[in-house]
C-alpha cells in the first residue's frame, strides 16, 4: 500500500499517488467534514460561557480551567462509546459532542444562575466512559469523586450499583469482583473526607448540611410529584416531616426498582444508560427536598442517548428549559434561554437521521407536539406580559410546572419500556446464538 | 436557501447573546441621528448642532435612520428626543438597535446568496460561513456597533449583477452604495473604467446610448439623495459635514497602513539624525499621544497633506485600471474592486481600521477558487481581525474576542482542508478564466492539500506573541508607562500583513492573462 504519514489533517502518501475517486477520498472528505463540525465546539462552550460573566479575567480564566476539565472528560466519553461503531460517521460524533456540550440549560444554569455542575456531571460522564470500556475500577474511582463534589449525583447511584453488580454477578469469582469495587470506593470515600474524619461529632455535622431534611419534601414549583400533587393532596399540612421522608424513600427505591433489577439480570451498554436515565427520573420525580435544577440530572444521559432517541432528546431539553423558565426569569436571563434555545432547536434540526422506522405514529406524534409546543409558547408570553390574579398569585408556575410534570411522565415510563425491550431483545440474541 | 438562513440562524443566536455587550460611541452616534431624523425637518439635519455627533452620512443612511425612528418612536418615545434621549442607554434602546443590525444583516445575506448562486455546494458553504459568521462582522457590527452589514451586502449585490453581465443593474446598486456611504467611493474609479469598456463600447451610437443611460440612471440615484438639499440651499453644508478633512492623517488608534510605517519612519530617523548631531526641529504634536490634530507635522520626511493622499492612491491604483481597460473581464471585477479598497485602506487620509472589513469579505468570495487564494485568504483575515482587536479594550470582551478569533480560523482551516483534498479540477464558475485553470492544475499535481508555508506559520505565531507582550509582558515589565507601545506594535505587526495582501493581490492582478 504504502506508508502514508498523517499531516496537518490532509493526509499524504509519498510514495504511491492517491486514486482520484474511490474509497480513500471519500473517507478524507467524510473525516474532513467531520472534523469541520467537532473543533469548533470546543471553544463555542467556553464563549458561550463569556458572554455571561461581568467579572475579572482570573475569574473568567477560572471558569476555563474547569470547563476543559469537564470538556476533556466529555470527549472520553465520545471516545469510548464510538470505539465500538466502526462505521461511526464523524458528522455523527461531531453532532453529539455539540448536544452534549451546548446543552442549553447547563449553560443557562452554570454560567447565568451560576453553579458548578459541569464538574459533577463531567465526573459521572467520565465514569460512564469507564463502565463502557469495561474499566470498572476507575469508573467507581470517578463516581466516587462526582458523588463528592455534590451529593445529587446520587440520583445516579442506583443505576452504577445494579449494572455494576449485575455484571459482577456475571463473571467467575463474583464475590471478589464485588469487594474490590467495594474497597475502591470506600477508599475513595476516606480520601476526600479525611479531614473530618477525626471525630464523629465532625463527620455528623457535613451530614446534617448536605441533607437539610427540615427544608420540606419541596420547595418552590418544580415539576415532581410531591409538588404536582400537592395541588390536590396537601402533603405537608397532612404528613409530618418523617412519614414524608419515609413515603419518599418508598417511592423513589419502588420506581426505580425495574430498572436495576433488569440491569441485574441483563447488564449491557445500551441498557446501562437507559439505567441512569429511569434512575434519575425516579429519583427527580419522588426524591426528597427536589430543586428546578435537578432536572439537569435526567437530562445527562438523554444527551449520551442523543443519537439513538433524538426525539427524547429534543422533548426533554425543551421541557426542561420550560420547567426553568421561571427561575431564569427570576435571574433576567430571558434574553439568552430565548438564544440558546433557538440554537439548540438549528442543532437539532441538523440530526443526524438514522431511525426511519417510525413513520406510523409519526402523524399523531407531530400533532401532539405542535400542539405542546404551541400551548407552551403561549404560556411563555402569558408569563413575561401578564400578571397573575391576586387570588392565585403562582397560577402560571403551577400551570408550567402542570404541564412539565406530565410530559416528563410520559418520557420516564417511555424509557422504562425501552429499557426492557432491550431485555427482549437479548433474551431473543441469546436463543439465537444458542440455537446456533 | 434554507441552508444559508440555517446559518443566520446561529449567527443570530450568537449575536443575541452579544446584546449585553461593550459599545463604543458609535451607539450614541447613530441613537442620536434616530432622534435627529425624527424630530427636525430636513432642512436642519445636516446644520444641527445639539450633539458633538453631526450626520457626517450621505442622505440615503439620514433617510434610511428616518425610518428606523419611526419604530423607536413606536418602542419608546426617549429614544427620539433630541434633549432627552442624550447620552440613553437603557435596556428598550439597546435592544432597539442590536435587533435592527441583525435584522439588516439579512440585506448582507441576500447579497452573498446572489453572489454564490451558481456555485457548487461545497463552495457555496465555505463561502457562507467565511461571510455570515465573520468574526470582524460581530465585533464591528454587534459589538462596537454600526451598520456595516447592509452596506457590505449591497456591495456583494453590486458585484454579483456585474459577474452576470448585468451591468446597469450593478452601476445602478453601487451609485445606491455610494449615497449610503461615501467611503466606497475609492472603487469608483474601478466602476467608471470597467463599465466604460464593458458596458459602453462597441460602436459609436450604442457606446453613446448606453453611457447616456448609465449616467442618467446614476445622476438620478444621486438626484432622489441630494435633491431636497439644493433645494434647501443646504449642499455646502452637506458636504462640508461629510467630508471633514480637519482631522488628521492618521486616527487616535493607527490603522494598520503604509503611513504607519511613514511616521515610524519619520521618528526614527529624526531620533537617529538627533543622536548624531544635526539640530532637527521636532514638533509639538506627537502621533503617539493619541491626538487627533489637524495636520501631521513631520521632523524629517515630506510633510502628508489630504492631495498626496489622494494621488498615491490613484497611483496604487493604476495598474488595475489599466487592467480592467484592456480587459475588461466579469470574473475579475471582485478582486479589483477588493485591490481597490486595499489601496484606500493603505494610503487613504484618516483611514479607520474598521476600513478593512470592504475588502476583507469581497475577497472571501475568491478565496475559495484556487489553494494560492485560499492561503492568501486565511492569513489576511486572521491579520485583520487580529487588528480589530483594540476596538474592545475592556476586559470582559477578551475572551469573547479571542475566541471569536480562534472560532474563526478553526472553522476556516476545516473547511478550506475539506476543499482542496478533493484535488478537483473542474471549472467552478460560468464565467471562469483560464488562469483558474491552470492553478487548480497546479494544485492536483502536487496533491498537497490545504498547508500554509513556513513564512506564514512564523507570522502567525509572531502575531500571538505580539498578544503576549501586550497582555502580559508590557504590563508586567513596565507598568503603566509607554502604554502606547503595545497598541503600535499592533499596528505596525497588522501593516506588515495588509502590505503584503496588497503586494499579493496586486501581483494576481497584474499577471492575469489577457485573453
Amino acid at each position: 500500500m504504502g506508508i502514508l504519514r498523517h499531516r496537518g489533517i490532509g493526509w499524504r502518501s509519498p510514495l504511491i499517488c492517491h486514486p482520484r475517486n474511490g474509497i480513500l477520498t471519500v473517507q478524507a472528505m467524510i473525516s474532513a467534514t467531520g472534523d469541520l463540525t467537532i473543533l469548533p465546539l470546543l471553544p463555542t462552550r467556553v464563549m458561550s460561557m463569556a458572554c455571561f460573566s461581568d467579572s475579572s479575567i482570573l475569574k473568567q480564566f477560572l471558569f476555563s480551567l474547569l470547563e476543559a476539565t469537564s470538556l476533556i472528560l466529555v470527549l472520553y466519553f465520545i471516545a469510548v462509546y464510538y470505539a465500538g461503531h466502526s462505521n461511526g460517521r464523524k458528522t455523527d460524533i461531531a453532532w453529539h459532542i455539540a448536544i452534549m456540550l451546548l446543552n442549553p440549560c447547563l449553560v443557562l444554569i452554570d454560567h447565568g444562575h451560576f453553579q458548578y455542575n459541569c464538574i459533577s456531571l463531567g465526573l459521572t460522564v467520565a465514569a460512564v466512559a469507564a463502565v463502557l470500556s469495561e474499566k470498572e475500577l476507575l469508573a467507581c474511582f470517578l463516581f466516587c469523586l462526582g458523588l463528592n463534589h455534590k451529593q445529587m449525583t446520587a440520583y445516579f447511584a442506583p443505576a452504577f450499583f445494579s449494572h455494576l453488580l449485575g455484571k459482577c454477578l456475571r463473571r467467575q469469582n463474583p464475590l471478589l469482583e464485588v469487594s474490590k469495587l467495594g474497597l475502591v470506593v470506600l477508599g475513595t470515600f476516606a480520601l476526600v473526607w479525611w479531614p473530618y474524619l477525626h471525630s464523629m461529632e465532625a463527620f455528623l455535622r457535613v451530614l446534617a448540611r448536605l441533607a437539610p431534611f427540615e427544608r420540606g419534601i419541596f420547595e418552590d414549583y418544580v415539576a415532581n410529584f410531591w409538588c404536582t400533587t400537592s395541588v390536590l393532596i396537601k402533603w405537608k399540612k397532612m404528613f409530618a416531616t418523617e412519614s414524608l421522608k419515609l413515603f419518599s424513600l418508598g417511592a423513589t427505591i419502588s420506581s426505580c426498582l425495574p430498572s436495576m433489577v433488569q440491569q441485574i439480570w441483563a447488564p449491557s451498554s445500551q441498557g446501562f444508560l437507559y439505567g441512569l436515565l429511569n434512575s434519575a427520573f425516579s429519583f427527580y420525580m419522588f426524591s426528597f427536598q427536589v430543586h428546578e435544577k435537578s432536572i439537569l440530572l435526567p437530562l445527562l444521559p438523554a444527551t449520551l442517548l442523543a443519537l439513538e432517541e433524538p426525539f427524547l432528546l429534543k422533548w426533554i431539553t425543551l421541557n426542561a428549559l420550560f420547567s426553568m423558565f421561571p427561575l431564569l426569569c427570576r435571574d433576567k436571563l430571558v434574553l439568552p434561554y430565548i438564544a440558546l434555545s433557538a440554537l439548540f432547536i438549528l442543532i437539532c434540526h441538523h440530526v443526524p437521521d438514522r431511525r426511519q422506522d417510525r413513520k406510523e405514529t409519526r402523524s399523531f406524534n407531530s400533532f401532539m407536539t405542535t400542539f405542546l409546543v404551541f400551548c407552551s409558547v403561549v404560556l411563555h408570553g402569558v408569563y413575561l406580559t401578564m400578571d397573575p390574579p391576586s387570588r392565585y398569585p403562582f397560577l402560571f408556575e403551577a400551570v408550567i410546572m402542570l404541564l412539565c410534570f406530565s410530559q416528563f411522565m410520559f418520557l420516564a415510563f417511555y424509557s422504562n419500556a425501552k429499557q426492557w425491550m432491550l431485555l427482549k431483545h437479548t433474551i431473543l440474541m441469546d436463543k439465537e446464538k444458542k440455537l446456533l | 436557501m434554507s441552508e444559508l438562513l440555517w446559518f443566520f440562524g446561529v449567527a443570530a443566536c450568537v449575536k443575541l447573546l452579544l446584546i449585553p455587550s461593550y459599545h463604543s460611541t458609535d451607539f450614541e452616534v447613530h441613537r442620536h441621528w434616530l432622534a435627529l431624523t425624527h424630530s427636525l425637518p430636513l432642512s436642519k439635519w445636516y446644520s444641527d448642532e445639539t450633539s458633538p455627533w453631526t450626520l457626517d452620512y450621505p442622505p440615503f443612511f439620514a433617510y434610511f435612520e428616518r425610518v428606523l425612528s419611526i419604530f423607536a418612536n413606536l418602542i419608546d418615545t426617549q429614544i427620539v428626543h433630541l434633549q432627552e434621549g442624550l447620552n440613553y442607554s437603557s435596556d428598550t434602546v439597546v435592544l432597539f438597535q442590536r435587533i435592527t443590525v441583525i435584522l439588516s444583516d439579512l440585506c448582507l445575506l441576500y447579497g452573498v446568496y446572489r453572489l454564490t448562486k451558481d456555485l457548487d455546494s461545497r463552495r457555496r458553504i465555505s463561502i457562507w460561513v467565511l461571510i455570515i459568521w465573520s468574526p470582524m462582522l460581530v465585533i464591528v457590527d454587534h459589538m462596537h456597533f454600526q451598520y456595516n452589514g447592509f452596506l457590505l451586502g449591497l456591495l456583494l449585490m453590486s458585484l454579483s449583477y456585474l459577474e452576470e453581465g448585468r451591468d446597469l443593474m450593478g452601476g445602478f446598486v453601487f451609485a445606491v452604495l455610494l449615497c449610503f456611504k461615501h467611503l466606497f467611493a475609492v472603487a469608483a474609479p474601478v466602476y467608471f473604467v470597467y463599465l466604460l469598456r464593458h458596458y459602453c463600447w462597441g460602436g459609436f451610437v450604442r457606446g453613446f446610448r448606453r453611457l447616456s443611460v448609465l449616467g442618467a440612471v446614476v445622476v438620478a440615484v444621486f438626484a432622489a439623495a441630494y435633491a431636497p438639499f439644493v433645494y434647501h440651499g443646504q449642499i455646502q453644508q452637506v458636504l462640508h459635514r461629510m467630508f471633514p478633512f480637519g482631522r488628521g492623517l492618521c486616527h487616535a488608534y493607527w490603522a494598520p497602513n503604509f503611513w504607519t510605517f511613514y511616521i515610524i519612519l519619520d521618528k526614527g530617523l529624526a531620533f537617529f539624525l538627533k543622536k548624531l548631531g544635526f539640530a532637527i526641529q521636532i514638533p509639538a504634536a506627537s502621533f503617539t499621544g493619541g491626538l487627533v490634530g489637524d495636520s501631521s507635522p513631520f521632523a524629517i520626511l515630506p510633510q502628508i497633506t489630504p492631495l498626496t493622499t489622494f494621488t498615491m492612491v490613484l497611483l496604487a491604483l493604476s495598474p488595475c485600471l489599466i487592467k480592467a481597460w484592456r480587459d475588461p473581464r466579469p470574473g475579475m471585477i471582485t478582486r479589483w474592486v477588493a485591490y481597490a479598497y486595499t489601496c484606500g485602506f493603505l494610503f487613504g487620509w484618516h483611514v479607520h481600521e474598521k476600513a478593512s472589513l470592504h475588502f476583507v469579505i469581497p475577497l472571501a468570495t475568491v478565496a475559495v477558487q484556487n489553494l494560492d487564494n485560499a492561503r492568501h485568504y486565511f492569513l489576511l483575515s486572521i491579520v485583520s481581525c487580529y487588528s480589530l482587536f483594540p476596538l474592545l479594550f475592556e476586559a470582559q470582551e477578551y475572551p469573547i474576542k479571542v475566541l471569536l478569533l480562534l472560532l474563526h480560523s478553526i472553522i476556516m482551516w476545516l473547511a478550506f482542508s475539506a476543499q482542496f483534498t478533493k484535488e478537483e479540477t473542474a471549472p467552478i464558475k460560468k464565467k471562469v478564466d483560464q488562469l483558474e485553470k491552470r492553478s487548480s492544475n497546479a494544485t492536483a499535481k502536487r496533491g498537497e492539500g490545504f498547508v500554509i508555508g513556513g513564512v506564514e506559520k512564523s507570522y502567525l505565531v509572531g502575531l500571538l506573541a505580539v498578544e503576549i507582550w501586550g497582555q502580559l509582558l508590557h504590563p508586567l515589565l513596565f507598568g503603566d508607562k509607554l502604554s502606547f507601545v503595545p497598541l503600535m506594535l499592533i499596528s505596525i505587526y497588522s501593516g506588515l500583513g495588509i502590505m503584503y495582501s496588497w503586494i499579493w493581490q496586486l501581483r494576481w492582478i497584474i499577471r492575469s492573462p489577457n485573453i
